[in-house]
């Protein structure tokens, strides 16, 4: 019993296909036939529909009426957007303004002809990536387009007519479309159309459109048109049994594979596996292996790769780039893991010998292939004209290898000369093919063959008669195959190397950046990298709060986009897509600019200016970029969260800290206070005595100053919590700063025995006085608030391993022993009469931590409390050349 | 007296602040002037030309320091700097440019008429030390003519020195005086970073002045500015 029910992965597909398309604007493309059908009539037709039934706001983009009445007339009424004027190269062009129309913002915007290229200067390339973009914004948009134009029918159309179509438009964008509504002409009423002027063609088309326009093509061209449009309607059809449970057979998930050359035929073999997939509504992988020779590739090769490449993903397959030994091997293993049903490659089209003496890529594939079907596909009509093959990108041509091969086999050939007679012939071989299979190792292809034919003749030279021809021969072959062998393992190592070097700058920068905690060094180490591997200088943007991109690194190694060039930023900001040099949006740039995301954050983006700009349409570089732009992108964001988390932490604390204070604090900032003006009062009244009045001041300035350590005391609290404290270190005498200490607290001290011990020996150390004293102050204040009246009080110091250990002792009544650790902690008090908020030892400890050193409680043998802490001797002290001083008459005082 | 009162001009933009020190002044016999900005400050200065500054380091208008240098520009009237804490730098700063002393809020009316006191004593040379040619505070007692240094009526010998960073501290006693000062007075012009020296050299002289060094009743420390002797 199968079931009824939906597969929840499509249905889940769908939903999000919805959701998407809600948010897009919708697309109708009134599709044709041929020019002169009437798509831009119809178009017209049914946007005033919009605007008169529907009362929709309705928009002309660009439209061409090229002067016809009825056309013209339906334009009456409906808004037109003004064009944008191009200058280019001297001439004006007018082209669709694509801000206007995204700042004007209407409902439904008519834009014809889908498949138009743009002029040189404007943002896009395509006309149909312009839609794109309207779309993006929650536009909704009109357009037309012609049969012959869509990517992947180019070619049988170009088949049929004989005319090759420059302007495509990728499927994608009209399997995107909402609505695809065919626009009929019979191809009798067309030429009679045709015949009677009614259809425009500009002068290029004009050479063309008598092969064109001819029954036998248009009524080819009608059933293309006819049955894309079929196809999409059936497509529309499943999708609509599919959400409603109606289809009882589930398409088995097939996905086809396609492998890809170099070759210009390969777009080819792109396309026919795009329409494949297209009705086996299947998904798609493109593949290109790359092997150890493929690593030497010429430079238009690689172009030309890239172009394949890029075509496939504009087609709607995942490309992917293997490596390995061996394409075949490496294409079916891959095949096997992404449970791909069909292969298609192309029809082999070299001579028949070099299977037989390479391998077979096609039987390879064939044998290897298992459950899957392979589809051979021919590959005869080329593009274009084959470009002669370029020299490999590796220089080759020195003289230098050859003579040395000329050397090698000149010692070879002496060596043996004096053997022979005394030794074997094979010796005298062996010794031969020594010095060939020597030159193979060091010196490559060329300068080996060169080596092995002069040591076949040195060889019939030295053995000096023909019975040894055999063995002659057989030489030349070994020393062929041995040379070709080497070349081989030298070939392999070199991609080996190759290979390892770009793994390698992915390691080394993602080592780096796992250790760059800081936005800022992700940045640096990021710039470094990217200039060093892509030979560029790099700019990184990144938003401001207020969306503004702006450079977030800077250095030799980074470049500042200009106005223009931070303007493509902004595109690759706003559509998270690849613009700039090399690619389709905004090519003039002189930079490419990428989006550095992480998953599905924007982290900013990446622009690379390079030394050399025709390294960028590399595809093997551009995956390397795209792996290295992950990795930046991910660091970035982890250091933005990490700043993120450390603020938060920061608010939470001060948060805690604020509120804490607000219950802990008022009462102790209220109590002084109200004593105070409550003791003010009284003082204004008359008839108080002398002895009253003393005893009120008296209160008043105490309070004063108790207010006046609780305000001190927060506000180090503050510094602290910020962060804000900077310690200023600098060589100090303890003893000063108990001595400023004490000082401070004279008043406050009096009637006590206060006992110093300081040994005139100490050591300077390195600290901050005015933070110092301040914890000393503290310390003595906590000592004078928590012990009788007239007890004692010692403070001393001394030189402790590598420190100076500070001490505060009292004879009061002690930190109770569960208590060591928390008077350390904020708002803890001791007694709650003896006021304060609590935060004195938390500040001590603080500072203390500032410094590097410890602070702890001890209880005093004999009764009290012992505050000691410890302030490390870091670093070299200064010199202090006492001999130095000059004598008493040299500088005499007055 | 037959001198008229000292006239005292307070900078200070904070009204209560201002209001505590006329009152306080004035009931101590001082003739008071007020500015609440820097410059106004420096135009009264002109035109009434007091016998004594006291200039708030956070003024709104311009900062202590430029004040200082204009009215060390054409007078040698003190000047009292009036800092709040975390003003550190500031206050050396001031005090480098020709300031005399300073008080730190909140401070006591007290504080600063002894601050006062000192620095009018200093300007007008009337003070106990000004053409004396013996000096004593307390048991300290330093016969200047004979270079000699009492204490407690035991002699104490000093290196030259140590004996010229005491008669530096002497002939300004009460006062603060920064590092730099100091350093200049004793060492010259080339040793104006040289703190290290200083310190030593206090320590030194405190062992063999002071009771008890580490709680000295002369040479006191005024952390992160300087040093200062005690003189009441």
């Amino acid at each position: 019993m199968t079931e009824a029910r939906p597969n929840p992965d499509e249905l889940l597909r769908k939903v999000k296909e919805e959701e998407r398309r809600s948010r897009r604007g919708k697309l109708t493309i009134f599709f044709g036939a041929a020019p002169g059908v009437g798509k831009t009539y119809g178009m017209l037709e049914a946007a005033r529909a919009e605007l008169e039934q529907e009362k929709r706001d309705v928009v002309v983009g660009v439209i061409e009426t090229h002067g016809r009445y009825d056309t013209g007339a339906l334009l009456l009424g409906i808004e037109i957007l003004p064009r944008r004027k191009i200058q280019y190269r001297g001439i004006t062009i007018d082209e669709f303004d694509l801000d206007g129309a995204l700042k004007r913002r209407p409902a439904v915007l008519l834009v014809d002809e889908l498949a138009h290229t743009n002029a040189e200067g404007s943002r896009h390339a395509k006309r149909w990536q312009d839609v794109e973009e309207l779309l993006d914004a929650g536009i909704d948009v009109y357009s037309t387009l012609n049969v012959q134009h869509l990517e992947s029918l180019n070619d049988v159309v170009a088949q049929i007519t004989g005319v090759v179509v420059r302007e495509t438009v990728p499927d994608s964008i009209v399997e995107q479309a909402t609505e695809l509504r065919l626009v009929d002409l019979p191809p009798d009423q067309l030429l009679d159309r045709l015949r009677e002027g009614k259809v425009y063609l500009h002068d290029r088309a004009q050479r063309a459109a008598e092969g064109f326009f001819r029954k036998g093509n248009l009524i080819a061209l009608r059933e293309l048109a006819l049955r894309q449009t079929a196809e999409r309607v059936d497509a529309d059809m499943r999708d609509w049994k599919a959400t409603h449970g109606i289809d009882r057979t589930w398409a088995t998930t097939e996905r086809l594979l396609v492998g890809v050359s170099p070759s210009p035929t390969s777009s080819r073999l792109v396309r026919a596996a795009r329409r494949m997939a297209g009705s086996l509504h299947a998904s798609w992988i493109a593949v290109y292996v790359e092997t150890p020779a493929s690593i030497r590739m010429s430079a238009r090769d690689r172009d030309q790769l890239a172009l394949n490449l890029r075509l496939a993903q504009q087609l709607g397959a995942e490309t992917v780039t293997l490596t390995g030994e061996d394409a075949a091997e490496e294409t079916v293993r891959y095949a096997k893991k992404r449970n791909v049903s069909k292969i298609v490659v192309g029809k082999p089209t070299h001579p028949r010998y070099r299977d037989i003496l390479g391998g077979s890529f096609l039987h390879e594939v064939v044998r290897a292939s298992g459950d899957a079907d392979v589809y051979v596909i021919s590959a005869d009509v080329p593009v274009a004209e084959r470009p002669p093959r370029e020299k490999s990108v590796r220089p080759r041509g020195s003289w230098r290898p050859y003579s040395a091969a000329v050397a090698i086999i000149a010692v070879a050939t002496v060596i043996s000369a004096m053997v022979f007679g005394r030794r074997e012939l094979t010796d005298v071989v062996m010794v031969l093919l020594l010095g060939i299979v020597v030159v193979a190792m060091r010196f490559g292809y060329g300068p080996s063959i060169l080596a092995a034919v002069l040591g076949v003749v040195s060889a019939r030279f030295a053995v000096g008669d023909t019975a040894h021809v055999l063995t002659v021969v057989i030489m030349f072959v070994v020393a062929i195959v041995i040379s070709s062998l080497t070349q081989r393992i030298r070939a392999q190592a070199d991609a080996a190397r190759e290979r390892e070097n770009r793994t390698a700058s992915l390691y080394s920068m993602s080592r780096e950046l796992a250790g760059a905690v800081s936005g800022g060094s992700v940045f640096e180490v990021a710039v470094r990298h990217v200039a060093d591997v892509f030979d560029c200088k790099v700019a990184i943007l990144t938003p401001r709060p207020d969306g503004a991109l702006e450079s977030a690194a800077g250095g030799d190694l980074t470049f500042v986009p200009g106005e223009k060039e931070t303007g493509v930023a902004e595109w690759v900001w706003t559509y998270d897509r690849n613009a700039g040099l090399s690619t389709d949006t905004l090519p003039s740039s002189r930079a490419l600019y990428t989006p550095l995301r992480a998953g599905k954050t924007r982290v900013g983006v990446m622009g690379l200016l390079p030394t050399d700009p025709r390294r960028f349409g590399d595809p093997t570089q551009e995956q390397l970029l795209a792996a290295f732009t992950g990795q930046i992108a991910t660091a970035i964001e982890r250091a933005r969260l990490a700043d993120t988390a450390q603020q938060a932490r920061i608010q939470i604390e001060t948060e805690q800290l604020r509120n804490s204070l607000l219950s802990s604090v008022s009462h102790d900032l209220r109590t002084p206070l109200a004593v105070i003006t409550g003791s003010a009062a009284t003082l204004a009244e008359s008839g108080l005595d002398g002895a009253t009045r003393a005893e009120l001041l008296d209160t008043i300035q105490e309070e004063g100053q108790r207010l006046n350590r609780l305000v001190r005391n927060l506000l180090d609290m503050t510094r602290l919590q910020a962060g804000a404290l900077q310690v200023k270190k600098e060589w100090q005498s303890m003893e000063e700063v108990i001595g400023s200490a004490l000082g401070r607290l004279d008043a406050r001290l009096e009637g006590r025995a206060v006992e110093t011990d300081v040994p005139e020996d100490l050591p300077m150390a390195p600290f901050d006085p005015i933070l110092m004293e301040q914890v000393l102050v503290n310390l003595l204040e906590n000592a004078i608030k928590y012990t009788p009246e007239g007890s004692p009080i010692r403070i001393s110091a001394r030189h402790a391993d590598k420190a100076i250990e500070v001490s505060v002792s009292d004879r009061g009544p002690g930190v109770p022993p569960e208590d060591v650790e928390k008077v350390f902690e904020k708002f803890f008090r001791a007694s709650e009469r003896k006021g304060g908020v609590g935060l004195g030892l938390t500040i001590c400890r603080g500072i203390v931590t500032a410094h590097g050193g410890r602070l702890w409680v001890e209880a005093r043998p004999g009764g009290g409390a012992v505050f000691r802490f410890t302030v490390p001797l870091e670093g070299e002290p200064p010199r202090v050349d006492l001999e130095l001083e000059p004598t008493i008459e040299e500088k005499a005082p007055s | 007296m037959t001198e008229p009162d000292p006239l005292v001009l307070i900078i200070e933009d904070e009204q209560q602040m201002c209001r505590f020190i006329r009152v306080s002044l004035a009931n101590h016999g001082y003739r008071v002037l007020e500015a609440d900005r820097g410059q106004l400050g420096l135009d009264l200065a002109t035109s009434h030309n007091p016998d004594i500054v006291l200039l708030d380091l956070g003024l709104p208008d311009i900062d202590g320091l430029t004040v200082t240098q204009g009215l060390r520009a054409w007078s040698q009237a003190p000047i009292i700097i009036i800092s709040a804490r975390g003003q550190e730098d500031d206050k050396i700063h001031a005090l480098d440019a020709g300031a005399d002393d300073y008080v730190t809020k909140p401070f006591s009316m007290g504080e600063l008429l002894a601050r006062m006191r000192v620095a009018l004593r200093h300007a007008t040379r009337t003070g106990p030390d000004a053409g004396a040619s013996v000096v004593s505070i307390a048991d300290l007692r330093v016969d200047l003519a004979r270079r000699l240094v009492f204490v407690a009526d035991q002699e104490i010998h000093l290196t030259p020195n140590e004996y010229r960073l005491l008669v530096v501290l002497l002939k300004n006693a009460g006062k603060v005086l920064t590092h730099q000062q100091l350093l200049r007075e004793v060492w010259g012009p080339n040793h104006g970073s040289d703190t290290q020296y200083l310190r030593v050299y206090m320590g030194q002289l405190r062992h063999k002045l002071e009771k008890t060094p580490a709680r000295p009743r002369y040479l006191v420390t005024e952390p992160g500015v300087g040093y200062r002797l005690r003189s009441e």
